[in-house]
């Protein structure tokens, strides 16, 4: 936190947390799917669903899906921007038991079919956090150039990894392991410094045992 | 960010409080003079975009807020305000400023998305009343912040950590900084200033009626401004805080710890469940209905 955050951010209201949080829950999601939304299933839990509507939530999450940013004027028009722009999604309510009270799960599906299932919470001020991809924890406040990889829970993923970071000098920030089950899925969540090259992450998702490579860039596409 | 209004007050010894925040900002964060203030500029340009493109027609999505600060501007236009013109354009700015966050218009959050009406009515008002340059509106920002940075590191800015005395207490206390250090007080009187407005809003809960940025935020914006311009003129007249400002910051702190969580932004308390706050509630639209 420093004095811009204390004065600012410009952003479109009402809340930092309904609207603010819920735009960049929807652009984070964006980026981590790697290309444009086409398909969007979203799930509203806690205080998103029950005051979402009042505080434009839905709009705001639409307008991130669409790539604008907080303070983007057309935030309140994002309905009409994601018709022109082919994109078609759904609202419902779910509940998601003890998670956040500003939680919203959403299955996503991208022009050329990849699909990307993403829960993530708006956790006050305009902080988000992701967290759960395909149904596995993760746990990333999108602040980072974030690599998410999941894998077979077997010996020697973690060090095809991370080799491969120092080998094109990323330093690693953060890094979590998860799994569902001893030798069933896991996957690693971990925030660089850098961001890592494109050709390393097509490598990582063509090895024997990795079954889905995500990355979020903070570099603009 | 400085933990104690002494610190920056110490710190300001050499230069002076806007300075003191200034030169912290740009060690905090690696950059130079120029890029921060022109960061801060920015921000008291968007104040005055959000002002100027307030739309009097608009209406929230709960049909809840809207249209109440051109009333304002109408009364203060027919003189029928008994506060006057001046405190009436504050009061104007800062229902104006609340209803534009509530109809989803660009604001900036200072320090929050709901108290964002006190700042720019106490200096937008300022600026036409006395002229101030853009400069000197500026620097006025980067004491306000001095101010809120400390709120932030030593107790809440969120209603939800410390109630609504964390928003528009705080939002308040920087606005009253900021008003004495463009009528030319000095370091300790910016901070006794600050103190008084916070004292004056301790202890006020967040209530929202549906759990929404409106019913009372946007009318509290009103007295959040007003209040800032009277704690400044009462410190200008050589009056104190008899409690220091740090130990008024730590005794909101101690408020908001204390204060049960129905009064910290849940909607389950207070204004929020009046008959008619709950009235207000179950018409909600919400995302189930929907569906059908």
């Amino acid at each position: 936190m420093n004095i811009m955050d204390i004065i600012g951010p410009v952003m479109v209201g009402p809340s930092s947390s309904h609207t603010a949080g819920a735009v960049k829950i929807g652009q984070i999601s964006r980026k981590l799917l790697a290309e444009q939304v086409r398909q969007a299933e979203i799930y509203f839990h806690g205080s998103f669903l029950a005051t979402g509507r009042g505080h434009g939530t839905d709009r705001a999450l639409i307008a991130g899906l669409l790539g604008m940013a907080v303070d983007n004027e057309n935030i309140p028009n994002s309905f009409e921007a994601a018709k022109k722009e082919g994109l078609e999604f759904t609202f419902r309510g779910i509940d998601l038991g003890d998670a956040h009270p500003n939680t919203v799960k959403m299955y996503l599906t991208g022009e050329s079919g990849r699909k990307l299932e993403i829960v993530a919470a708006s956790i006050g001020g305009g902080q988000i956090r992701i967290c759960e991809i395909d149904g596995l924890n993760a746990n990333f406040c999108g602040d980072y150039p974030t690599l998410i990889v999941h894998n077979l829970d077997q010996p020697g993923h973690v060090t095809e990894v991370t080799s491969m970071l120092a080998h094109k000098s990323v330093n690693i920030a953060t890094m979590q392991l998860y799994r569902d089950s001893r030798g069933g899925n896991a996957v690693m969540v971990i925030e660089c410094d850098q961001e890592v090259p494109r050709e390393s992450i097509r490598w990582l998702e063509h090895l024997e045992g990795i079954e889905k490579v995500t990355y979020l860039s903070l570099e603009e596409a | 960010m400085y933990k104690s209004l002494e610190e920056i007050v110490s710190a300001a010894e050499k230069s002076s409080f806007y300075e003191a925040v200034l030169q912290d900002d740009c060690k905090e964060r690696g950059i130079e003079k120029e890029e921060s203030k022109k960061q801060m500029r920015a921000m008291y340009e968007a104040m005055k975009n959000a002002d100027d493109n307030y739309d009097g027609t608009l209406v929230s999505a709960s049909g809840l807020a809207g249209t109440d600060g051109e009333k304002l501007a109408k009364a203060r236009m027919e003189k029928k305000l008994l506060c006057g013109d001046f405190i009436g354009l504050v009061m104007e700015k800062a229902v104006k400023m609340g209803e534009s966050n509530a109809c989803m218009k660009r604001i900036v959050a200072a320090p929050t998305a709901g108290s964002c009406g006190v700042l720019p009515a106490v200096l937008l008002s300022l600026e036409e009343a006395k002229g101030y340059s853009i400069e000197q509106m500026t620097e006025a920002l980067y004491v306000a912040a001095g101010i809120g940075g400390v709120i932030a590191s030593r107790a809440f800015i969120a209603g939800a950590a410390g109630g609504c005395q964390a928003e528009i207490g705080s939002a308040s206390a920087m606005a009253a900084g900021a008003v004495t250090w463009l009528a030319g007080g000095t370091e300790e009187q910016i901070c006794h200033a600050a103190a008084l407005a916070l004292k004056s809003l301790l202890g006020l809960a967040c209530d929202p009626v549906a759990g929404l940025v409106e019913v009372p935020c946007i009318k509290r914006n009103v007295i959040g401004a007003v209040n800032a311009l009277t704690a400044s003129d009462m410190v200008m007249a050589g009056i104190k805080s008899y409690i220091p400002p740090d130990e008024v910051i730590d005794a909101m702190r101690n408020i908001g710890r204390n204060m049960p969580s129905c009064l910290k932004e849940t909607g389950e308390g207070g204004l929020a469940v009046t008959p008619t706050g709950m009235q207000v509630k179950e018409k909600l639209p919400n995302f189930m209905e929907e569906r059908k």
